[in-house]
């Protein structure tokens, strides 16, 4: 089998543009790898095959060249199409399909790429490994007897092996950038406010934001070219004209900041994301990057982000306090899984919401409504809040003096299935790097910098200031064309 | 005893009632608060919904701007101070009406605080205080009577913008509670931003209740009374809880914190829960709404005279009893009529007595407005100048105006299709009356022997013959003249 699925989207647009290569051609080689190892990986829910590869046959005699003309893209589970089952990997949704297209689904649906189906996450995106799934997990292509990373490891699995060009995640608290690093292929959380989240099942309002995982920095920019933008259906997008000058950067072409040159780019190295506990080949790796990027002209500056030891705990207090609320109304009355055998309203209610949620989701329900209830919230979710101002005004200050913030994604690499599903305290602590990007609102990039001894790759995260996604792009960029950790695919 | 209650007026020598309105009011937008759906009443189950409204998993709310400013405007209205800062608040409680089982909201920061709303007691003037208004979500309806084990549910109406109106503890009788509404209601439709209709839900009303012994501070525990569907029922309602509460004082119960609802057809009013079971709304910011600064001022919100201020100027202008004011005031569109007939004819005083007259009593009976009447300010005072120019009596004007209001011919038309004009010719009467005379001999006589009643009958003679034609006061002239007065 000719090895497309191996291919950046950016390469297989251009033997699209040359006529070298039809779009159904391409959807069949990938939705044949697909068909293939789902078996083994576990990364769709709900594959399209059929259906897509009709789709890239019409185009075939079409002229219209959109900008994802003819290419495979799958979906998280969380973000709706209209007619087509999105369950977020839980079974109180179970055959639910939404009557109408999430923002970025019709943007991608405009941009001529060819929707494959649905991809594997955790219960409502509670999760760093993929294992909440009513599915059961997704595996790793790069040792199957490890999780993905999550909650997007159904996305970052399919992009890792092939069953896919491109994906969408989403990131709450690195459920796009932790997969991605596991998985060893890039992502990136937007800039909340940069990308519409109308249509995206939400899970903590505040903080979710949709983004690309792709096999490279190009493809990451390509796609966010499609995704970003204002949307009135979503309050809290930002508008692109509206932001005081010289602090965003309007929607335009991301590719445009694809530069190899990084020299006099100021980096900052937290102290803060670089101590005890993190896996010894992971700093390494993350510090080779480092100076790497000193050695390509990148001054390296060392800072302080003084909060960043109540990241983890204030984001499960807002976190699961905005889900608490936002999950309420899964209660089986309009749709999803309603048990039969209720004896009142309340019954029903408590059947349909024990029955459906899985014991993350519940635990994430319980904590948010504990912390919501009277006599505790000021304790707990306005004390949080005030916190999460400060980790904010620590990146504010610190984007005054670099570009770029430079850390490890996530601790360790890829751990095994169940190694941590009895402790979910430990899970949580998986994203103690990627955390204070959601609550203060920055976009942040992982790519591939490295692996370890046993073979698995180890993610290099990029943070910059709001609606500086350029700064990451061009960093990001400059690194890959210096390395090739990128080019690996996993041997299946 | 239950009628016993309902007639009872809610006054007692030793006890007072302290009682707060809280008003839930429908904004007439046409647009849903947080969607494009439609408000149309009365439309086909769920025809009005959306991914939105319906609350489905990865829609998102965008504010209604238009119901934004009917808030404020009402805020203006009612003398409240407006908040600078506007943010949303999310409610959390299960129903199924409620579609993503919390309401958006205000909590902490409503929209508009500390306003007041005038009512006449006694020979004065009364403040109720407003203590806040705030901007929030309606929700669905359930529809109970299915004939089997469940309920449908109609979410039309889920998302219509609702303004709660609340006011202080100031109401110290029913009457007080009626007239508060009565006045509150006037202001809101002035203001065009809902029709204010308590059938079809688009003005509700709860109030709590408490009373005390008179001259003591201390509230006693309060009732919370629900269920009152119409301005009759507020008052009968409130009328019955606060009897209920002193009998039960003075019976030596205790009043215990609960929402009772008022049964409008048994005129009781029943518990339903008691305050231990008190939900935890567990109250937070909407996160899905951004915070944004108010910056409209009163004079951008294009505010019409209000009717305490329209009755201001209709009395000095005009001269008019306070019982006629309150009448043309009420309703804008009632006031605007009045003033267009005083362009055409400058007599207020009869204006106003047909208005408050006649042209109500067929509004009332009709269930009009003045608009859907049918007879305009012109048609109104061409009638009143044909009384003038005795071309027709206040009788057959009166009969007229029926006509014209059925048919919705002009006024004058009318007079001309019936050949109604009253005759005035003194000639042509002088020649009836001496018929009428000669064919009542009898009546005649009594008359002169003293039986003054005979005149009447021989005046209801001459108006028979005349088919009530002919002009009153000339007949009254001739009939004394020709008996010999």
């Amino acid at each position: 089998m000719e090895k497309l699925y191996d291919l950046a989207a950016h390469y297989l647009k251009e033997k699209i543009a040359r006529k070298e290569l039809k779009p159904s051609h391409l959807v069949e080689n990938v939705v044949r790898r697909a068909s293939e190892l789902n078996g083994k990986f576990n990364s769709y829910v709900f594959l399209n095959s059929p259906d897509s590869i009709n789709k890239a046959k019409v185009m075939d005699g079409s002229d219209e060249r959109g900008e994802l003309f003819g290419i495979p893209v799958v979906l998280k589970d969380n973000i709706c199409v209209e007619g087509e089952d999105a369950t977020c990997s839980s079974r109180i949704l179970k055959d639910f399909k939404p009557p109408y297209d999430a923002t970025v689904v019709r943007k991608l649906k405009g941009a001529g790429a060819v929707l494959l189906g649905k991809a594997n996450m955790d219960e409502f995106a509670f999760g760093s490994s993929c294992e909440t799934s009513c599915y059961g997990p997704t595996r790793n292509p790069w040792d199957p007897t490890r999780i993905p990373g999550g909650s997007s490891g159904g996305s970052a699995a399919a992009v890792a092996s092939g069953m896919a060009t491109m994906a969408l995640g989403s990131d709450t608290g690195g459920s796009i950038r932790q997969p991605a690093a596991m998985c060893g292929v890039v992502g990136l959380k937007p800039t909340y406010g940069r990308v519409s989240r109308y249509g995206l099942i939400a899970f903590a309002s505040s903080l979710d934001q949709i983004g690309p995982i792709t096999k490279d920095v190009e493809d990451a920019a390509m796609l966010l070219n499609v995704i970003a933008g204002y949307d009135e259906m979503d309050s809290t997008s930002a508008g692109e004209k509206d932001i005081p000058s010289g602090t965003y950067m309007p929607v335009g072409d991301y590719r445009e900041f694809l530069r190899k040159d990084i020299r006099g780019v100021k980096i900052g190295i937290p102290k803060e994301y670089f101590i005890e506990g993190i896996d010894p080949d992971v700093l390494k790796a993350v510090k080779d990057a480092i100076k790497l990027l000193e050695k390509m002209g990148a001054k390296i500056k060392d800072i302080s982000l003084p909060h960043t030891e109540y990241a983890v705990s204030t984001y499960y207090i807002i976190a699961s306090a905005e889900a608490s609320s936002n999950l309420a109304r899964f209660d089986g009355v309009q749709y999803g899984f309603r048990t039969k055998k209720a004896k009142d309203l309340i019954d029903m209610y408590i059947q349909n919401r024990s029955q459906g949620f899985g014991p993350e989701a519940k635990r994430r329900i319980l904590l948010g409504t504990y912390v919501l209830s009277s006599g505790y919230y000021e304790a707990y979710y306005l004390k949080a809040q005030k916190v999460r101002t400060k980790i904010r005004s620590d990146f504010i200050s610190a984007f005054s003096s670099v570009d770029c913030i430079v850390t490890p994604t996530a601790p360790t690499a890829a751990f095994k299935i169940g190694e941590k599903t009895g402790d979910p305290l430990s899970m949580y602590l998986s994203d103690i790097f990627t955390i204070p990007a959601n609550l203060a609102g920055i976009p942040a990039m992982s790519i591939p910098c490295g692996f370890t001894k046993e073979g698995l790759p180890i993610g290099l995260q990029i943070l910059a200031d709001a609606f500086r996604e350029d700064k990451i792009f061009n960093t990001a960029y400059a690194y890959e064309q210096n390395t090739e950790w990128h080019a690996k695919r996993p041997a299946i | 005893m239950a009628r016993e209650a309902a007639s009872y007026l809610g006054v007692d020598m030793e006890y007072e009632p302290v009682m707060g309105l809280e008003v839930h009011l429908q904004l007439a937008t046409k647009t849903k608060a947080f969607c494009g759906c439609s408000t149309l009443f009365g439309q086909r189950p769920n025809s009005q919904t959306c991914p939105v409204c319906l609350g489905f998993p990865g829609s998102l709310p965008k504010l209604n701007r238009q119901a934004f400013f009917y808030a404020i405007k009402v805020a203006f209205a009612l003398n409240c101070g407006t908040r600078k800062n506007i943010k949303f608040d999310r409610k959390n409680y299960y129903y199924p009406d409620l579609p993503k089982n919390f309401q958006i909201s205000q909590y902490d920061e409503p929209i508009a605080v500390n306003g007041f709303v005038n009512i006449s007691v006694g020979n004065g003037i009364k403040k109720i205080r407003i203590k806040r208004v705030h901007l929030e979500e309606d929700a669905g309806k359930l529809i109970h009577d299915t004939g089997g084990d469940y309920s449908f549910v109609d979410y039309n109406r889920a998302g219509i913008p609702l303004l709660e109106i609340v006011t202080e503890p100031d109401l110290n009788s029913p009457q007080e509670a009626y007239d508060y509404l009565t006045n509150l209601k006037s202001t809101l439709k002035y203001l065009g931003v809902s029709d204010c209709d308590m059938e079809k839900g688009s003005l509700r009303c709860d109030a709590n209740i408490s009373v005390r012994p008179k001259g003591t501070d201390a509230l006693g525990a309060k009732v919370e009374l629900k269920n009152m569907n119409s301005f009759k029922s507020v008052k009968n309602g409130l009328e019955y809880e606060v009897k209920r509460q002193v009998d039960a004082i003075r019976d030596g119960e205790k009043i215990v914190q609960e929402t009772r609802l008022w049964d409008a057809d048994k005129c009781i009013t029943t518990s339903m829960r008691s305050k231990e079971e008190a939900h935890d709304y567990r109250y937070f910011p909407e996160p899905d709404l951004v915070p944004f600064i108010n910056v409209m001022s009163r004079n951008q919100m294009d505010i019409p005279e209000l009717p305490e201020e329209k009755a201001g100027r209709f009395k000095n202008k005009f001269a008019l009893s306070d019982y006629d004011i309150g009448v043309l005031v009420a309703d804008k569109s009632i006031a605007d009529y009045f003033e267009e007939c005083i362009k055409l004819y400058n007599k207020p005083k009869v204006v106003a007595n047909w208005i408050a007259g006649d042209i109500m009593a067929q509004l009332n009976l009709k269930n009009f407005t003045i608009k859907e009447l049918g007879i305009l300010p012109d048609g109104l005072t061409s009638l009143l100048k044909m009384i003038d120019g005795g071309a027709i009596s206040g009788k057959m004007a009166k009969e007229i105006l029926l006509e014209a209001i059925e048919t919705k011919h002009k006024p004058e038309d009318i007079v001309k299709e019936k050949g109604l004009s009253q005759i005035s010719d003194a000639g042509q009467l002088e020649e009836i009356v001496k018929t009428i005379l000669n064919k009542n001999q009898k009546s005649v006589n009594d008359y002169k022997s003293g039986k003054k009643n005979a005149l009447t009958f021989l005046v209801g003679q001459i108006m028979k013959e005349t088919k009530g034609k002919a002009n009153p006061s000339i007949v009254n002239e001739i009939l004394r003249k020709s008996l010999g007065e």
